[in-house]
């Protein structure tokens, strides 16, 4: 299916969220419009009524593509994987594609709502430890879940949804200062996928909306 | 694919995920052995080190199929999709689809996640204002884009993994007396879906560690 405008990609820089959808788009070799919205600005630009009637939760991302407005950053991962060639973000094995799901869905569902801007702003001043208990939670969970089902990389040795859930999130545990020496395979996965194109790319440091003092 | 191997779950009776695929296999037909896992007794049963070797997450569900432990609901619903005859729980459509999928992640990673068992320990007195306020959040977004792709199910025609998503976190909100009413589409495709013999025997009240005192 050839679309016939190019994506747009509502983002934040520092989002983990928005970065798994870069991530993706970078190793589809999908060019997108990329429209920041900055989190903390103005209120919050996602609390605005124009942002909201694209996506009623007031988060980052939201996608507009192929007519349609997609939120949820891992349906949209799937939605394009399911339409565009390149790198399958899935494998074909079922159990595969199941160990890929759950380990994104840990990331996705078990830690980084948790540790999301509009929960923190709730916590108030106990932030940083909350988010620390929760990604270490998570990633004391993981840690032994990678152990099995990783090779070079989350699941096996080719590159899937669940690599892209997890730079991100290291990233987002390294700003709640987590020791990520305590997790050697998580580390080891994020230094590897580090090196790639496709996460050097859509890198924090990188985006358009990057402060100037944040850019790499 | 048929198998013959039995497949074990650890649920507790309340957990809106274990719901969520208690209704799975209740729309596909597949037989299981439930193992109950009580969330409170002896401080959590889930929090035992033979189940901790199942989920490190410590939660539920956890289901043991082909041989294989997974973890995190949808991840499962997906992977009895894929391999299990039956009705689908995903449209064919891809755009269909993204939208089953948003919406579930909306609930699953958007609303549960942060009124989940473990958050509300940690929140400590003001628990119930903090699930209804995450809650409502969450409603107040699925409200208009259930009015935008729901026919008499959250999309379209044909129930989804959406609608397996629904049900359980409408009936997290009436636990924590959120006003349903606010959110009548919500509300009318709940109703339907309470009428189906799959939702009605994986509801809470009917489990075998259902209390007394809450059985129907």
């Amino acid at each position: 299916m050839e679309p016939s405008t190019k994506p747009v990609l509502y983002s934040y820089f520092r989002s983990s969220c928005s970065w798994r959808v870069r991530i993706a788009f970078a190793l589809k070799g999908i060019e997108y419009n990329l429209v920041p919205v900055n989190l903390i600005k103005d209120g919050g630009q996602q609390r605005s009524e124009q942002y909201s009637k694209l996506n009623p939760m007031q988060q980052v991302p939201a996608v507009e593509i192929d007519g349609i407005t997609l939120c949820q950053s891992l349906a949209v991962i799937q939605y394009i994987d399911e339409t565009r060639p390149g790198p399958c973000l899935l494998p074909v094995d079922p159990k595969a594609r199941a160990k890929v799901r759950m380990i994104s869905d840990l990331i996705a569902s078990g830690i980084q709502p948790i540790q999301n801007l509009s929960v923190l702003q709730k916590v108030g001043e106990e932030k940083v430890p909350w988010g620390q208990h929760f990604i270490n939670r998570g990633f004391q969970a993981l840690e032994p879940i990678l152990k099995e089902t990783s090779g070079k990389y989350c699941v096996g040795d080719e590159i899937s949804m669940a690599d892209i859930c997890l730079v991100p999130q290291v990233y987002n545990a390294e700003r709640f200062k987590v020791d990520i020496g305590q997790y050697p395979t998580i580390r080891k996965i994020n230094e590897t996928l580090l090196e790639l194109e496709a996460f050097k790319v859509s890198h924090p440091s990188h985006q358009p909306d990057t402060p100037a003092n944040l850019q790499a």
